[in-house]
């Protein structure tokens, strides 16, 4: 009932803590919904904060990622049967990236766990997963408090992110390893810092009570102000451009959530994309283990890829084939021009014969010249790796940059 | 830690038929029991100095004639009792008595009585019909195994031959309907409704007016098939008595009074129990005759289960609506108009379907009838030993009494058993002042007293949403569960509760085909 008293009828789209600050920057008022909060797709132009993230530093407001704080005498035991991924090493001031699945083994949603202090963690994920959170936690000792919004967060990205956040006045930065989590005091409030982000870049995000985050924001682009460093705010539109380069998965853009799936087959499993590592059979039972144990004795099918294809010609939603006018074996998901790399990255897709690749993969592309179309033929190979990553983003001490 | 090739939790009469398959092919069973006696609801109790009765299932309506034979019960000491009556109580003496095919009483019309033989045999057909489902695993819509595409095949060809075509469509009519609608279709007489639809609600969270109740009616009459309802000689602990002795005498160790605590899971197998002494025992097999709550969210714990499956079992409904009611009289009660004998037959008070209908209002929303529907056996006059010379005892079925009363049964048991009385004795005057000693068993005390879950007859209701593929859920229906080497046997599993055997009939067939693969 709070909640529902809390809640303005007439605000279709909630302001996150730091509105008053993103709105007076977002100068294109480009605005879009983020799990209901107003959220710039971008602040000025898409240019100049992508290269903010890869060159400098840049700033995003991470309030509208679904936070779980997930406490009690079972909240261990509940998380490992929760997700994939073994989470029994996972020490206090530490996060790990984890995905859960459905019963049939099919991916819901994927997140990182940060572990707070003896019994307690919080559960950050794409989309809204109480429901499944409660569901899960039958027969368990454990409480699930949805803490969206009782946490504002920032996620400080780039090169100079280290070098921005000490000069704003966080002490001992640079010895924070990444996947760790610190906690400290800014201009006489507690801030926690976790080495963690979705750019494969050197990061950090900011966690802190909703009442000091204007006061977070500015004391982070006052160092802007005052001349030392450039710092941008960013929208979702880099944010896809970086995660796309980093290799990272994105839940219901790259494959159908379980939850969210209709029609059958159209879900995937953590093998199906390429998210085999996260798995552990090992660890004691966990959703999903059954039908995934299944899985792995069997062919892979199909697989979610890291696809870089020929060409400057945009491969937006592309039909992927064995050979030019061949078999259709695929679908690009979603796709980027990478500046960095200058080239068309895309995660794609795509049928396995007998648990193997397709020895060639062509998409065809259809694109305009002056409003009139056109179409062409661009071959794609499969990067297994990340298509970009850096080593300064696991140096500790990060270089100032 | 002992070990053994198989582990039955449970020594309902399910369980012991189980496990007297499963010997009988060969393999070493232990059955564990956390009472001092097996037979679970069918088991003897005495509830007063000198009174005994049987604890929870007073009438034999159907046990399996194949597990009979299979079993060799009849040469373990089974004889079936004479057929019951159902007598149908009328406040004047204007009783009716229902037979199998013959109903007669003072007021009945000849179209009734023509109709009541036409509606029996009508309905024993679709009984008839529905046969392939029961003594075989229910059918998977999705991956079906040979037995299963037989099992579809039989039943649609008794379906559509076995019936006949204008049966098949009159069954497709009224199979998912309630039994309020049919039976105005067919009778006049309130009394000969009420009476019928009794069959159909008793044991189930529904009223006559309820969808469904055709099928719950089905269920009851599907053991007319295979002979009358009786009382067996001794009494019903007499199955019990030969279950015992036909799985003993195939090899089975039977150990009661030790609960089982745990059943033992890792990496996704059944490993063997854990009783409540800390004893484990390893074993290949573990086969739980328990309700399916107390079997996957008590005894394995959700931490070894997927959370859908965990969930979905926790939202079976399994809430009890029958109270069991034990009455010590010092003499036989007068109802007038019944000769002795007719006291010894099944005695109903359900005077009309708005009766039934209005007692199970009160269930809706937790409270319980103010007028209940009863069902009433005195086995004393079968089996002189239940009571001292001259006196006797009741068995009284009593519904509607909700698993959970809104006011809480502690302190209103009284309240209830007085409703009861107060009923009985408006058919049998002076009743109050026969009685001697009594016991009322509520949903919740059933729960207690005999681990089931809710205190279900069937370990869950038997609406169509939770049977057959569907009993108790999907994914556990075929008597094998989601932990390899866990099977279920009991009432939970398809085709649900009643003395029939046929789900450890069942179980013990998949089970030994799965062995073979």
């Amino acid at each position: 009932m709070e909640r529902l008293e809390a809640h303005d009828f007439n605000e279709v789209l909630q302001h996150s803590p730091f509105h008053a600050r993103a709105d007076n920057l977002c100068k294109l008022k480009n605005w879009t919904s983020w799990n209901g909060y107003q959220t710039a797709r971008f602040y000025d132009t898409l240019a100049s904060e992508y290269f903010a993230i890869r060159s400098s530093c840049s700033v995003m407001d991470m309030t509208p990622m679904e936070k779980y704080r997930i406490s009690g005498p079972d909240a261990e035991r509940f998380l490992a049967r929760l997700v994939t991924r073994d989470i029994s090493k996972l020490r206090v001031n530490r996060v790990t990236y984890v995905l859960w699945c459905n019963d049939d083994g099919k991916v819901l949603d994927d997140g990182t766990i940060f572990y707070l202090k003896d019994g307690e963690y919080r559960l950050c994920s794409q989309h809204h997963q109480l429901d499944w959170l409660l569901i899960s936690s039958l027969g368990m000792d454990v409480t699930i408090v949805e803490e969206t919004r009782e946490v504002a967060a920032l996620t400080v990205q780039g090169p100079t992110s280290c070098s921005v956040l000490t000069e704003a006045g966080v002490v001992g930065l640079d010895q924070l390893k990444p996947f760790r989590i610190m906690h400290t005091n800014l201009n006489g409030f507690d801030l926690m810092i976790s080495r963690t982000g979705y750019t494969g870049d050197l990061g950090y995000e900011l966690w802190t009570d909703p009442d000091n985050a204007l006061e977070l924001w500015d004391s982070i682009f006052d160092v802007k102000a005052r001349g030392l460093y450039d710092v941008r705010p960013i929208g979702l539109d880099a944010l896809e451009m970086v995660r796309i380069e980093a290799g990272f998965i994105m839940p219901a853009d790259d494959f159908n959530t379980a939850e969210t799936t209709v029609r059958a087959d159209h879900d995937r499993s953590p093998f199906e994309l390429g998210m085999g590592w996260v798995v552990s059979f090992d660890k004691g039972h966990f959703t999903g283990r059954r039908a995934l144990l299944k899985e792995q004795g069997r062919p892979i099918r199909r697989r979610l890829v890291k696809l870089m294809i020929e060409g400057n010609k945009p491969p937006k939603d592309s039909f992927l084939y064995d050979r030019q006018d061949g078999r259709r074996i695929g679908t690009i998901k979603t796709n980027i021009w990478s500046p960095i790399l200058k080239a068309n990255l895309a995660m794609a897709d795509i049928d396995y014969q007998n648990g193997s690749p397709p020895s060639e993969i062509w998409a065809e592309i259809y694109y305009q010249k002056e409003l009139e179309w056109r179409a062409t033929w661009a071959k794609c190979s499969i990067s297994e790796k990340p298509f970009w990553s850096h080593p300064r983003r696991s140096a500790t001490p990060p270089l100032p940059y | 830690m002992t070990s053994c090739r198989v582990i039955v939790v449970g020594a309902g009469h399910n369980g012991l038929v189980c496990a007297s398959y499963l010997a009988r092919a060969g393999l070493q069973v232990q059955v564990l029991e956390a009472l001092d006696n097996p037979g679970g609801a069918a088991s003897t109790i005495g509830f007063a100095d000198g009174y005994k009765v049987s604890g929870l299932a007073h009438i034999l309506h159907s046990l399996s004639p194949k597990v009979c034979e299979d079993l060799d019960l009849y040469n373990a000491g089974l004889t079936m009792g004479l057929s019951l009556q159902t007598i149908s109580l009328d406040q004047k003496g204007d009783h009716l008595q229902l037979g199998e095919n013959t109903v007669s009483g003072e007021g009945l019309t000849e179209k009734d009585i023509a109709a009541y033989a036409d509606f029996k045999r009508d309905f024993r057909g679709y009984a008839r019909a529905l046969e392939p489902l029961m003594m075989n695993k229910p059918p998977r819509l999705k991956d079906m195994d040979f037995p299963d595409k037989v099992t579809l095949a039989k039943l649609g060809w008794k379906l559509r031959f076995g019936l006949g075509k204008s049966a098949m469509r009159e069954f497709l009519r009224v199979g998912g309907i309630n039994i309020h609608d049919v039976l105005n279709e067919c009778f006049d007489d309130d009394r000969l409704k009420g009476a019928i639809a009794v069959d159909a609600v008793m044991g189930h969270h529904m009223g006559p007016r309820t969808p469904s109740t055709v099928l719950t009616y089905l269920h009851r009459l599907r053991g007319e098939i295979h002979g009358p309802q009786n009382i067996p000689q001794g009494g019903m602990n007499q199955v019990v008595n030969a279950l015992v002795k036909s799985a003993t005498d195939a090899g089975v160790s039977i150990r009661t009074g030790c609960r089982v605590s745990r059943i033992l899971v890792s990496d996704g197998k059944a490993q063997g129990v854990e009783l409540e002494s800390d004893e484990q025992i390893a074993a290949d097999i573990v086969i739980s005759n328990a309700d399916a709550k107390t079997t996957f969210l008590g005894l394995v714990g959700t931490q070894e289960l997927d959370a859908m499956f965990a969930h979905r079992i926790h939202t079976t409904r399994t809430a009890g609506d029958v109270a069991k009611i034990h009455i010590a009289l010092n003499s036989l009660p007068v109802i007038k108009g019944l000769s002795i004998e007719q006291l010894g037959q099944r005695l109903l008070i359900a005077p009309g379907m708005r009766y039934v209908e209005h007692a199970f209002n009160h269930a809706k929303y937790g409270e319980y009838s103010e007028n209940p529907v009863l069902e009433i056996t005195i086995p004393s006059l079968s089996d002189s030993g239940l009571a001292p010379p001259g006196h006797h005892v009741m068995s009284v079925c009593a519904t509607f009494a909700p698993y959970v009363l809104k006011k809480g049964w502690d302190g209103n048991r009284s309240q209830f058993l007085a409703r009861v009385v107060a009923v009985v004795g408006q058919y049998a005057s002076g009743f109050e002042n026969q009685i001697v000693a009594s016991q009322v068993l509520t949903p919740a005390d059933i729960e207690t007293e005999y681990n089931i879950a809710g205190g279900h007859w069937h370990h869950g209701e038997l609406a169509i949403d939770q049977s057959f593929m569907m009993r108790p859920v999907h994914g556990t229906a075929q008597y094998d569960t989601p932990v390899d080497g866990l099977f279920l046997c009991g009432a939970a599993a398809h085709p649900g509760g009643g003395v029939t055997g046929i789900p450890g009939h069942n179980a013990a067939q998949r089970i030994l085909a799965m062995n073979e693969e």
